[in-house]
C-alpha cells in the first residue's frame, strides 16, 4: 500500500495528466528533493521558488485568477502565518468582486505535531483555517483519501488549503489507489527517487484512476452506540485505535473522520450524535476559540435536549508553541490515553 | 523634463550621478523620441488631443466622486485626480481583453485615469462608490475605485496595499508560457507602498536568470503616504534605483507631463513585448485632493496640476482653444452630474444577497445550512 507522501505525489501526477495541472511550486517542492517529504517527487511540472512565502500564495493567486490551475506549497504551516492577508484576500475574492472572479487554486502545507519537529514545525492551521472565508479546507488521515481529498480540491472552482498532517505522511493505508500495484516494492520501485544521484532518474507512473473524495462528505471509520468521537488528520487515527482499545472495555464508540474541516458535514455529525447522545471532538490545535468549539457550539443550539452529557473538545493546550522534549510536545497535543479519558469521563455523565 | 523636476525637489539626477544602467536600459534611452523631437516630441495633435479630452474626463468624473461622497451619497472616496497625465497614456496603450494574450492590469485604489482611457463609463465609477446593486464591479460590496473588470483582465482592487505586486507575477507567469503571446502584466502602486516586502518580492521574482516575466512594474511616486512625506519612508534616491539593482531597465519619468508619459511607457511596453522581461517605471506625480476622503478630499493648491500644464501646452501650441477646454470640461462634469442622479435612484444591494458569491457556482457557504 502506498504511504501518504506517494499517494500525494500520485494525486498530482493524475492532475498533471488529466486535470490540466499546469504548475506545483514552492520552497524545494522542485527537484532534486521535491519536497522536504519527498510528496512532489518526480513530477513534470514543478519548480522551486524564491525563499518567499508571500510570493507563493500572489503567484499561485495570479495564476489562479488568469485561469490556470495550480498546487502551491507553503513548506510548513508555521510559516503560513506571514500570508495570512494574502489568503484573507484569496478567500474574499469571489465574494467581493460579486462572482467576476473565482481563485480555484489548492495550497498544500503540512500540519501537526508528532514529528518532535518543536515550535516551528508542530503547529497546527485547522482553527485559523476555518476563520478563512471563501476557502474550502480539507485534512486526509489515510493515503487513498488524501489521493482523492487532493483530485477533489484541484477540480474545485474555489481555493482549497489541503493540509497535509506530517506525521502520517510515512504511514500507509489499507485501501489501494485506483491504479496502484499491490506490490508496495513495486510501487517504490516505480515512483520514489533512487538515494544518490537523480539526474538521470525518471519515474515510471502507474495508470492511475479517478477517486473522488467529496469535499463536504465525512466518513464513519468506527461505528458505535455510545458516544461520537469527531476527528481529522493524525488525531484520527490515535480515535480509531482508542475506540478499538475501549471496545474491549464495552464502550461503544463512534468514530467520524471529519476529512473536511469547511464546508463541514454537519447532517453526518447530527446524526451520530442523534443516536449516540454524546460527543467529543479531538484535534490539536490550541484549545481557545478552536474549531471544534464551534462544532460543540452547534451541536448545543441544535441537540442540547437529545444529549445525556456535555459536548467536549480535546485539543492543544493554549501555549505559544509546541516544546522539543517529549514531555513537552506530548502534554501539549492530546495523547491517546488523553482521548481514552475523555470518552470515559464523558460517558460516565448522566443528566 | 524628469530631471528638472527631481532637481527642483532635491532629488539627485540620473546624469549626475552616473549610476550604473542595465545596458537594455541604456537601449530604450538612447532611442527614446525624447531625445530626438522638441515639441510634443513628434507625437500627433490627434493623439494628443484624445489624451486631454480622457484627462478631462477622468478629471471631471473624480471630482464628481468627491462631491457625491460630500453630499452623503457615498461613504468614502478615494481616487486619482493628479494622476491623469500618467495614467491616461497608460490606459490608452493597454492591449484590451480577457485572456492571457491580451495585457493584465492590477491597479491600486488610484485607476480612474487608466479605465477612463480603456473605455470604462463614467457610470461605472459612480455606482461602486454610490454602493448600488448595479455597480459592476463589486455589487454594492467595495470602495470607490476598487475596480474589476474581467472582460478587460482588470484584476480586483483590494484595499490592503502593495499585494497587487505578487498576484501580479502569476498571471505575467501565465502569459510567459504562452509561446505567441504578447501580453504583458502590468501593476501600479504609490511610493509609500513600496516599504512593504511585497515590492521587493516582486523585483525579485520578476527578474529572475532565465525566468524573467513580461511585466511594467510602476510606482506613482507622489511623495506621500496618506501624511508622512517621502523623506519619513525612504532613503534610496530614486525608487527606480532598486529596480536598476535587479537588472531591468528602469527610470524614473515625469507622470506630470502626458507626453513623456506616453513615449515611456510606449518604449517600455515595446520592450516588454519584444524581449519577455520586465521593466520598471517610477512616475512622479501630484496628489491633488489628498489621501482620501479621510484626510478631507479638499484641493491641495501647491501641488501642480498636470492638466492645467497641458492645457496651456496645447493653447500656446494652437491645438486647443481655451473656451473649448472650459466647454469640455462642463460637458463632461455636466454628464457626471447626470449619471450621479440617475444613479441615486438605483436600488442597494438586498441583504438577502449577503452570502451570494462566497463560493463559486452559488454554492452554500452558509454553515447554518450545512
Amino acid at each position: 500500500m502506498a504511504n501518504m507522501a506517494q499517494a500525494i505525489r500520485m494525486a498530482l501526477h493524475f492532475g498533471e495528466e488529466h486535470l490540466n495541472v499546469k504548475d506545483i511550486f514552492g520552497q524545494d517542492v522542485g527537484a532534486p528533493l521535491g519536497g522536504v517529504f519527498t510528496a512532489t517527487q518526480g513530477l513534470k511540472t514543478t519548480w522551486n521558488t524564491p525563499l518567499d512565502e508571500r510570493g507563493i500564495i500572489g503567484m499561485a493567486t495570479g495564476i489562479a485568477m488568469a485561469g490556470d490551475r495550480c498546487v502551491a506549497e507553503i513548506q510548513f504551516c508555521d510559516y503560513i502565518f506571514n500570508t495570512i492577508d494574502l489568503l484573507k484576500i484569496v478567500g474574499n475574492t469571489s465574494w467581493v468582486t460579486n462572482g467576476n472572479y473565482h481563485l480555484p487554486m489548492v495550497v498544500m502545507t503540512p500540519v501537526g505535531a508528532g514529528i518532535r519537529g518543536s515550535i516551528y514545525h508542530s503547529h497546527s492551521f485547522d482553527a485559523w483555517a476555518s476563520r478563512l472565508a471563501g476557502w474550502k479546507v480539507v485534512m486526509p488521515s489515510t493515503p487513498i483519501d488524501a489521493y482523492g481529498l487532493l483530485l477533489s480540491a484541484i477540480e474545485d472552482p474555489n481555493p482549497v488549503l489541503f493540509m497535509k498532517p506530517k506525521a502520517l505522511m510515512r504511514v500507509r493505508g489499507d485501501e489501494l489507489i485506483p491504479g496502484e500495484p499491490e506490490s508496495e516494492k513495486e510501487l517504490k520501485g516505480m515512483i520514489d527517487a533512487p538515494i544518490g544521484d537523480r539526474s538521470q532518474w525518471k519515474p515510471r507512473w502507474p495508470q492511475l484512476r479517478h477517486h473522488s473524495i467529496p469535499i463536504g462528505k465525512a466518513s464513519i471509520t468506527r461505528s458505535g452506540e455510545q458516544i461520537t468521537v469527531v476527528s481529522y488528520g493524525r488525531q484520527l487515527l490515535n480515535c480509531n485505535q482508542v475506540a478499538d482499545a475501549l471496545g474491549a472495555e464495552g464502550l461503544s464508540v463512534e468514530v467520524i473522520d471529519l476529512r473536511t474541516i469547511y464546508p463541514y458535514d454537519w447532517s453526518c455529525i447530527k446524526e451520530s450524535v442523534l443516536k449516540t447522545k454524546r460527543l467529543l471532538v479531538v484535534n490539536e490545535d490550541t484549545e481557545v476559540t478552536n474549531f471544534g468549539e464551534h462544532l460543540v457550539y452547534r451541536a448545543v443550539q441544535e441537540l442540547f435536549y437529545h444529549l445525556l452529557a456535555r459536548p467536549r473538545v480535546l485539543a492543544g493546550k493554549n501555549v505559544p508553541g509546541i516544546g522539543l522534549a517529549a514531555a513537552l510536545e506530548d502534554a501539549s497535543v492530546p495523547q491517546s490515553s488523553d482521548i481514552a479519558q475523555a470518552i470515559r469521563d464523558i460517558c460516565r455523565e448522566e443528566p | 523634463m524628469a530631471q528638472i523636476r527631481a532637481e527642483k525637489q532635491g532629488l539627485s539626477s540620473h546624469k549626475k550621478k552616473k549610476i550604473l544602467v542595465p545596458s537594455s536600459a541604456k537601449k530604450i534611452s538612447k532611442t527614446s523620441k525624447l531625445n530626438r523631437k522638441p515639441q510634443f516630441y513628434g507625437l500627433e495633435k490627434e493623439l494628443l488631443l484624445k489624451i486631454h479630452d480622457l484627462m478631462v474626463q477622468s478629471r471631471a468624473l473624480e471630482e464628481r466622486l468627491i462631491k457625491i461622497y460630500k453630499a452623503g451619497d457615498a461613504y468614502f472616496w478615494i481616487g486619482a485626480p493628479g494622476e491623469e497625465a500618467w495614467a491616461v497614456p497608460l490606459g490608452m496603450q493597454v492591449h484590451k481583453g480577457r485572456g492571457p494574450e491580451y495585457d493584465w492590469l492590477h491597479l491600486h485604489y488610484r485607476g480612474t485615469p487608466t479605465l477612463i482611457a480603456m473605455g470604462m463609463p463614467m457610470v461605472d465609477s459612480i455606482r461602486l462608490i454610490m454602493n448600488r446593486a448595479t455597480d459592476v464591479c463589486t455589487g454594492g460590496r467595495n470602495f470607490s475605485n476598487h475596480y474589476c473588470f474581467p472582460e478587460w483582465n482588470v484584476a480586483p482592487v483590494s484595499s490592503p496595499i502593495e499585494v497587487q505586486y505578487l498576484q501580479a507575477l502569476g498571471t505575467a507567469h501565465v502569459q510567459k508560457r504562452q509561446n505567441r503571446s504578447k501580453g504583458v502584466t502590468i501593476v501600479t502602486g504609490g511610493d509609500a507602498g513600496t516599504a512593504e516586502g511585497d515590492f521587493a518580492s516582486c523585483l525579485v521574482w520578476a527578474s529572475r536568470k532565465g525566468f524573467e516575466l513580461p511585466m511594467l512594474i510602476t510606482v506613482q511616486n507622489n511623495r506621500w503616504g496618506i501624511s508622512t512625506n517621502y523623506e519619513g519612508q525612504h532613503g534610496e534616491s530614486q525608487i527606480s534605483d532598486r529596480a536598476r539593482a535587479f537588472n531591468m531597465p528602469a527610470q524614473t519619468i515625469n507622470g506630470n507631463d502626458p507626453v513623456e508619459s506616453y513615449i515611456k511607457i510606449q518604449e517600455a511596453m515595446t520592450y516588454i513585448r519584444t524581449k519577455r522581461k520586465p521593466a520598471f517605471i517610477e512616475a512622479l506625480v501630484s496628489r491633488l485632493y489628498g489621501h482620501s476622503s479621510a484626510s478631507g478630499a479638499n484641493f491641495i493648491k501647491d501641488e501642480e496640476d498636470c492638466l492645467i500644464r497641458f492645457e496651456k501646452k496645447l493653447i500656446e501650441a494652437g491645438y486647443l482653444k481655451s473656451a473649448e477646454a472650459k466647454t469640455l470640461f462642463e460637458n463632461y462634469e455636466a454628464e457626471a452630474q447626470k449619471i450621479a442622479e440617475s444613479v441615486r435612484q438605483e436600488p442597494f444591494p438586498e441583504s438577502s444577497t449577503l452570502w451570494d458569491h462566497t463560493y463559486a457556482n452559488h454554492e452554500n457557504a452558509d454553515w447554518r445550512n450545512f
